[in-house]
């Protein structure tokens, strides 16, 4: 009787589809082919698109542009850094705990959720005040950076201050202000992307098999060597999710470099808001969200890449245990 | 089994670089020097702490008028757009849920490309729209924003739910001889009810707490709570008054979570019958 259940039909399916398929359509994709036109006009004085014509593209090597590109890369790179570093540990150490115990700590850990951002990074704000322990903290921890840095041989110096790591001179405690930094915009972005990088890790590491890291130990393994020899390799699939989590809101940001970042951090989303906005210059800001658009879809094609590649191992070796099971199944 | 003491150390760290602000968050809605955000004079006394920043949100004196039009606006548009995004998310994860064909992949990369993409992103290339159509933003522009970015997650959260559905119970349906309105209303959308409530609170918090898409939709004049807020760094007598409203809406949605875990743990009860 299959055939006059209506909900099968192609008519059925049009009508269920319709609504979202066109919402999106008008609302995501249509505004986004938008943007990839304007980028092919020159802006007029008024603040309007002018006629079609590449001259925002030929703008776009202004040397202030591809600066701005490579800095928010750079300050992604290292808050995605951060972030996985912190939470590896944290996801090994829920994941241990008791069943409730991991309920509770889970739960707490995306609770700051149900505070606004924008009021969370205020009180960021307000802590990062240069008379607070923080702006301490910060001099404390330039000065070791400079310590280290004194430490490397001279080319690795050379490529650290070229590629903005580390700037030359030594640190001016005066100067120095951890607010309006790009430190603060780092701390403050490890802080609302932490949760993000812990959950998709942690879920992963809630399916590990513990008892390989104990077979690690009985083997002679130290317990860093087991955990990175072991327990990462074991979770994966978990911390590439959490790095994509991580570095494409980092790409993005927009609201924390502009509130804790000053004139010292200004990333490729504040650039797009003040071209669209106060300059009312938009091809060039469709140009840079084109930019933006390439630098987070570029590493997600990397990962969808590797997970295909990763999917088809996986196969190819379970192909490979169903074969000997097979035939020692048909030996017996 | 031996525990590390070293990743419940960072655990514990970690936790605590997570609640400090929102402490002080709560601390700073008693403040007692709103301009200088202190709880000490000039000699370093504790002054105390006060109420009047509350009392002046439940008076709904004009000191604080802005803030909770802007509020009041932020959670008009949350609840709209959820229930929007509600109607549009579960039609949509049906779709995908029951076709497999050329047009449910379209769908597919349709809904879930939003989800990758920075809001920024979504908030620009909206806004190029409204300037291509040459129409002023406003209510209308941050109610249609609000909603293209909640969808994907409403699908999300739906299909989860349909994961675990026996397409059975409609096949049975069918041949007792119902229709597919009375199909829908009657079986599916009582099954899929707690993951459409699920998806909506999540689009209710991803609206209410929006400041990145709004900023670039919402026109001049026209402020959510997050967009008032962030305008706020300037001229910032208000800040107590933030921070208390924020407090309050902490244990409002504790409140509502803690509701939502009651009536989740009663749907296994339910489901019995």
């Amino acid at each position: 009787m299959k055939n006059d259940n209506p909900l099968r039909s192609r008519k059925a399916e049009w009508l269920v589809t319709a609504p979202s398929f066109l919402w999106l359509a008008l609302f995501f994709a249509v505004p986004a082919v938008i943007v990839l036109a304007f980028t092919f006009h020159g802006h007029d004085a008024s603040g309007g698109v002018g006629d079609w014509s590449m001259a925002t593209w030929r703008e776009l090597v202004d040397p202030d542009y591809p600066a701005i590109v490579w800095n928010t890369l750079r300050i992604s790179f290292e808050i995605t850094l951060w972030s996985i570093v912190l939470a590896l540990p944290c996801a090994y150490a829920i994941a241990r705990m008791s069943p409730k115990w991991r309920a509770v700590i889970a739960g707490a850990i995306m609770l700051p959720f149900w505070t606004s951002f924008v009021v969370r990074v205020f009180a960021w704000k307000t802590m990062l005040h240069p008379d607070g322990w923080l702006q301490a903290c910060y001099l404390v921890w330039l000065r070791t950076r400079e310590w280290l840095f004194d430490w490397l041989p001279g080319f690795l110096q050379q490529f650290l201050v070229w590629i903005g790591f580390a700037s030359a001179g030594h640190v001016d405690p005066a100067s120095s202000t951890i607010l309006d930094s790009e430190a603060a915009v780092v701390l403050v972005s490890v802080y609302s992307f932490l949760p993000f990088a812990i959950m998709p890790i942690y879920s992963a590491a809630e399916k590990f098999d513990f008892a390989l890291l104990e077979a690690a130990r009985d083997l002679g393994a130290k317990n860093f060597y087991a955990f990175r020899k072991i327990f990462i390799p074991g979770v994966r699939q978990g911390v590439v999710s959490a790095i994509l989590m991580v570095f494409i809101p980092a790409v993005g940001s927009y609201v924390i470099p502009q509130m804790l970042g000053g004139t010292d951090c200004v990333l490729i989303g504040n650039k797009i808001f003040m071209r669209a906005i106060q300059n009312r210059n938009i091809p060039h800001a469709s140009a840079l969200a084109t930019l933006m658009a390439v630098s987070v879809l570029v590493p997600l094609a990397l990962v969808m890449w590797w997970r295909k590649r990763q999917d088809a191992r996986d196969r190819k070796r379970l192909d490979a245990q169903t074969a000997r099971l097979l035939v020692s199944g048909g030996g017996r | 089994m031996k525990r590390s003491l070293f990743s419940v150390a960072v655990l514990g760290l970690v936790l605590a670089f997570l609640y400090v602000p929102i402490l002080l968050v709560v601390a700073y809605g008693f403040v007692p020097n709103g301009t200088a955000m202190s709880f000490f004079d000039a000699q370093g006394r504790f002054l105390g702490l006060t109420a009047k920043w509350y009392e002046q949100i439940f008076a709904g004196s004009y000191a604080v008028k802005a803030l909770l039009e802007s509020f009041w606006l932020s959670l008009t548009i949350a609840g709209l757009a959820t229930v929007v995004s509600c109607v549009l998310g579960t039609t949509a994860a049906l779709a995908l849920h029951r076709w497999k064909g050329r047009l449910q992949s379209i769908h597919h990369a349709l809904v879930y490309t939003p989800l990758v993409m920075p809001d920024i992103l979504i908030g620009i290339s909206l806004l190029m729209l409204f300037v291509a159509a040459k129409v002023d933003c406003g209510f209308w522009t941050i109610l249609i924003a609000h909603v293209t970015f909640c969808v994907s997650y409403v699908v999300m959260t739906v299909l989860a739910r349909l994961q675990d559905f026996d397409d059975r119970i409609v096949e049975a349906a069918y041949d007792l001889g119902a229709g597919p309105w009375y199909t829908f209303f009657k079986v599916e959308l009582p099954i899929l009810l707690p993951g459409i409530v699920a998806g909506g609170l999540l689009a209710f918090t991803l609206s209410i707490d929006d400041v990145v898409i709004t900023s670039f939709v919402n026109g001049a004049g026209t402020n959510t709570f997050p967009t008032y807020v962030s305008s706020m760094t300037k001229h910032s007598r208000n800040l107590p008054s933030v921070f208390a409203l924020s407090t309050l809406m902490l244990l409002f949605t504790c409140a509502l979570v803690g509701v939502s875990k009651f009536l989740t743990g009663m749907a296994p009860a339910a489901r019995r019958h």
